[in-house]
């Protein structure tokens, strides 16, 4: 057990490091591991033994949270890639990205003034989700064929999409 | 998180909000990102003949600590030679405006801004430098 605070993410569940995940089988081997890890589970044995359960629950947790989000488990592949996003630090964008971003959020500010909100919301929603289902194809491939500093751009990329999506659901949550 | 007040002061009257013609040959736009927390800034300078920035303005969508930020910058570098402009560091910025680290990303932000609406400015000029004066 006490190796197993060593393994990373895809380690620690069995699985080759790589993007394409089945969710389905992610769940099950989360299932499975956090039964086998519980800490009711060591209630009988040794202190060390009974902090290891503890520990390693902890970090099946957050190895779940990590793999089962397509943003986090590409950010963490890359990681174990040697590649950082540089996410506080490198502001650098392509110009024609932002320009578009900008204006979504402009979009997204008159969204609340307008006739019918929720409608008007809607679409943008939609139109986010596609813009980010098209990113995601585009990272699955860039990861697999091991264009790292590709793949780093689109994860960068990701994030501003992720960023209205949330204000969305933010702006619906207003409304509701 | 508590916003210090001058953060407050800038995020509820922003200064110099709004846009300068991109294409002018005298302005130059400066547009950046930070993926951390997907804020967009955009920040454009215009430079009269003697180098001194004369008007900026700024558009940012992001939280307040990056509006403040971008905020202050227009403020501080209106009346500055570009070369003055240049040398304002973030940590400046994150000074005055009492950021707390984790906000320290967002001067960062406003100062790549700057630094990139000078490079935007100067390679206008030098594309009109090189270009015979009757060209156009």
């Amino acid at each position: 057990m006490q190796a197993d605070l060593r393994k990373n993410y895809f380690e620690l569940f069995g699985l080759a490091a790589a993007f394409d995940i089945d969710p389905a089988d992610l769940a099950a081997r989360y299932r499975d591991l956090a039964r086998r890890l519980h800490p009711d589970k060591f209630a009988a044995r040794p202190d060390p033994e009974r902090r290891l359960s503890l520990q390693l629950t902890a970090r099946l947790n957050e190895a779940f949270q990590v793999l089962k989000d397509p943003i986090r488990r590409g950010r963490y592949l890359l990681s174990l890639r040697g590649v950082d996003l540089g996410e506080e630090t490198d502001t650098a964008m392509d110009p024609a990205f932002l320009m578009e971003q900008m204006e979504l959020r402009e979009a997204l500010a008159q969204a609340r003034g307008c006739a019918d909100p929720r409608t008007r919301l809607a679409e943008l929603a939609n139109d986010i989700q596609r813009r980010l289902a098209a990113k995601l194809h585009t990272l699955a491939a860039q990861l697999q064929q091991d264009r790292s500093s590709e793949a780093r751009a689109t994860l960068r990329e990701m994030q501003f999409l992720e960023r209205s999506r949330r204000e969305i659901d933010n702006l619906e949550e207003e409304l509701a | 998180m508590a916003y210090s007040d001058k953060v407050l002061d800038h995020y509820e009257n922003p200064r110099n909000v709004g846009a300068l013609d991109k294409n002018d040959p005298n302005v130059g736009t400066g547009m950046v990102g930070a993926p951390a927390c997907g804020d967009v800034m955009k920040l454009q300078i215009k430079v009269n003949e003697q180098g001194v920035i004369e008007d900026a303005k700024f558009k940012t969508y992001g939280c307040g600590s990056a509006i403040a930020s971008s905020s202050l910058l227009t403020e501080w570098v209106r009346g500055k030679t570009l070369e003055e402009a240049t040398s304002i560091k973030n940590t400046e910025i994150a000074a005055e405006l009492a950021l707390p680290p984790v906000k320290i990303h967002c001067s960062v932000l406003a100062e790549d801004a700057i630094k990139a609406a000078i490079a935007d400015y100067q390679a206008k000029a030098a594309a009109r430098k090189n270009k015979p004066a009757n060209a156009a």
